[in-house]
């Protein structure tokens, strides 16, 4: 992220789970907050939301899955995103029904982080604005 | 015949009391200590009003409005006595694994007290997709039971007496192919279709605004819904057609009353469909059924649930000029609502859940699943189930609620509650018809999916909820209220990976078992029926036979009605 530019930030839900209350409630506050939301929809599959990532050259993807399934298909998103050479460019957020004891793992393969359900909207707004701010500094 | 609540006189000398009231004690009151907050809300954003009086009946009328249980317009209750004559059917949803996981959760449930069977399909099932297809990667049994052809089903139900046991297939755009299954099992097992009870959720349009596991396009979807109402109309009497559902209305975040005016206006679309097949709403319109969720809100919820009921009998015999009084009836079952279990302090939701559960009783429900107190980690382990069901044991048995019909009725709050959410359910309906052009629900429902209107007005309230849990205005323990002691839940549900492998290989050796011709003539068959206007479902129960797998029957009806996308609407 550029300073002045907004975020730009993918949102989708992966495989066939219909839990989408909560992505676009987080769609919305993202939005009001100044950021540039794109918001995928359901059914989509890993590959198609990196390479949209690597399109819009994003700042975060953020991937909600309520279905249980959150191993596999994050493994399939870090290696779609490591075949584009994105990793460490890109914010990778995960937020569902995500067990604690996942989160090591997830954590492991690159996922930068983890708000399972019940997270408040300040807190993840808070996340992605600092780890951009450092990323920012970094560079 | 009239019978005001209160006449203008008494009415009058009740507001003139109260006035004096609010200029008496109620003023020296709040001077000496005032009120703790500005305004007070329901769950879905109501205001309300600090105390309730006759003044509120607003002109209501006793017979007309409120009536007497098991007579129109039914706001007290669909049977004359209620629990009095039997306590609502104890349900508790449940699917995982393979069916023969399922098989043995279903034994066990029987045996804890569960009277009654409600399976819950995992979201390639519900999506219409195999297991071995590329998109179920991960989700195979993770969510619910996987069943991919009619032999999984016999494996379901193994050693359950399905003429005796009632069934509750929750599914949607595939339901015909699943109860097409389960009718096929039926024939083997020897059980005529007349005798099986049970409902079939059925309600196409809903997923394009709630739940959201839809698998075809919004017309060839509701097309399947009204093959079924019509085959089953005449050939499995005692099959709930439809569950018409709001649960997953209100779990996307819709208020009460959008929940309510929404699912009602799914009915009316049904029932439309019906009339269109030249079916009378007395033929079909006994075998409807609903389905709600129950919040935290307890008075609005029970108000909410008391408007359906009288809104809906209301509709068919005014509106669809229904005459069997069996048709006028606003059946339902009703779920505490996942979305209200909160994961910090687990245990705290048996507490939420005997409250949302009481709530549901209070308001007449016919049939109950209490949440499990887990389920904000993961599907429920056995022992969250069965506390669920102990749950509704303890209601049912110990606290004398069931002893009298309709309890809350008569409360002046309760009373202007369900009058205030009938009146909002009722503007719902009327904008979705206006946006059809006036000519009814069934081209409004398109309108307002395909616009879509529905899944945006939901949206709205989603996040006015959410926001209110973050400014602190709604409390919720656990959530923006600190539960310093929780401890974490006990033992939760364990997956099993290997399901997914296993369900991958029994499919698999059923297709090459099966006679391939057959199947392929079967699919072919269904494929020129669903071109044209015949009803598709003795086709799928013919495809069932031949062994031809839920993916394909569904393919079969996508290469005719095409495929849907989520648009993306937030």
């Amino acid at each position: 992220m550029t300073s002045g530019k907004p975020a730009k930030v993918i949102l989708a839900k992966l495989g066939l789970d219909g839990h989408d209350r909560g992505v676009k409630v987080i769609a919305k506050a993202l939005e009001k907050a100044g950021m540039d939301v794109v918001y995928m929809g359901m059914r989509v599959t890993p590959e198609q939301v990196a390479d949209r990532a690597q399109e819009e050259d994003a700042d975060v993807i953020g991937i909600s899955l309520l279905s249980g399934a959150h191993k596999p298909l994050m493994a399939r998103l870090m290696q779609a995103v490591d075949e584009r050479e994105m990793r460490g460019e890109t914010l990778i957020l995960l937020g569902g029904t995500v067990p604690d004891g996942d989160v090591p793992a997830l954590n492991e393969m690159g996922v930068d982080g983890v708000f399972p359900v019940g997270s408040s909207l300040r807190d993840i707004q808070a996340f992605i604005a600092s780890r951009l701010a450092g990323k920012e500094q970094d560079a | 015949m009239a019978a005001p609540l209160y006449d203008k006189d008494s009415t009058q000398q009740v507001q003139d009391a109260e006035l004096a009231w609010e200029h008496g004690e109620l003023r020296r009151a709040v001077e000496r200590a005032p009120e703790s907050r500005s305004r007070y809300v329901t769950v879905s954003g109501r205001e309300i009003d600090r105390l309730y009086t006759p003044a509120d009946a607003n002109g209501a009328d006793y017979i007309e409005d409120i009536g007497f249980p098991g007579a129109y317009p039914f706001t007290r209750g669909v049977y004359p006595t209620m629990y009095r004559g039997r306590q609502w059917t104890r349900r508790q949803i449940a699917g995982f694994g393979t069916a023969k996981s399922t098989n043995e959760r279903y034994k066990y449930l029987l045996a804890h007290g569960q009277t009654g069977l409600s399976t819950d399909f995992d979201h390639p099932t519900l999506t219409g997709y195999d297991s071995t297809h590329s998109l179920s990667e991960g989700e195979v049994g993770r969510l619910g039971v996987a069943i991919d052809t009619a032999r999984d089903m016999a494996d379901l139900f193994d050693g359950i007496p399905i003429d005796k046991v009632s069934i509750s297939l929750t599914i949607n755009h595939p339901a015909i192919v699943l109860l097409s299954f389960l009718l096929a099992h039926a024939e083997d097992a020897g059980v005529p279709w007349e005798s099986l009870r049970g409902t079939v959720q059925n309600d196409s349009l809903k997923e394009f605004h709630g739940q959201k596991t839809f698998a075809l396009p919004p017309r060839g979807a509701y097309r399947m819904t009204m093959d079924v109402v019509e085959f089953c109309t005449r050939n499995v009497p005692n099959w709930n057609t439809i569950s018409i559902s709001g649960y997953h209305t209100r779990e996307a975040g819709s208020t009460a009353g959008q929940e309510v005016g929404f699912t009602l206006a799914q009915g009316m679309a049904y029932v439309e469909g019906g009339l269109r097949r030249g079916m009378t709403p007395d033929a079909f319109g006994p075998r409807l059924s609903f389905f709600f969720g129950v919040h935290m809100d307890f008075f609005e919820e029970v108000a909410k649930l008391r408007a359906a009921r009288r809104l809906w009998a209301r509709i068919m015999r005014e509106r669809y000029g229904a005459t069997d009084p069996r048709a006028m009836l606003c059946r339902f079952h009703a779920q505490t609502l996942g979305s209200t279990l909160i994961r910090e302090g687990a245990l705290n939701n048996l507490i939420r859940g005997s409250s949302q559960a009481l709530a549901a009783i209070l308001g007449g429900t016919q049939s109950l699943h209490v949440s499990g107190y887990d389920e904000a980690h993961d599907i429920p382990s056995e022992d969250a189930m069965r506390m669920s069901l102990n749950t509704q044991r303890i209601l049912g048995a110990e606290t004398g609620v069931t002893n009298t019909i309709d309890p809350l009725g008569g409360s002046f709050f309760v009373e202007r509650l369900t009058n205030d959410i009938e009146e909002e359910a009722l503007a719902y309906i009327r904008t979705i018809e206006d946006m059809g052009g006036g000519e009814g629900l069934l081209d409004g429902m398109f309108a307002a999916i395909e616009s879509g209107y529905i899944e945006r007005q939901i949206s709205e309230a989603a996040f006015d909820y959410q926001m209110r849990i973050e400014d602190g205005e709604y409390q919720v323990l656990g959530l923006n209220e600190r539960d310093a002691e929780a401890p974490p839940p006990p033992a939760l549900y364990e997956h099993d990976d290997a399901e997914e492998t296993r369900q991958i290989e029994r499919v698999e050796a059923v297709v090459r078992a099966r006679d391939a011709a057959r199947t392929e003539a079967a699919l072919d068959a269904l494929r020129r029926a669903a071109e044209g206007d015949a009803n598709t479902m003795p086709l799928i129960i013919d495809a069932a036979r031949a062994d031809a797998t839920e993916g394909e029957i569904m393919g079969a009806l996508r290469d005719v009605f095409g495929d849907h996308h989520d648009p993306g609407v937030f």
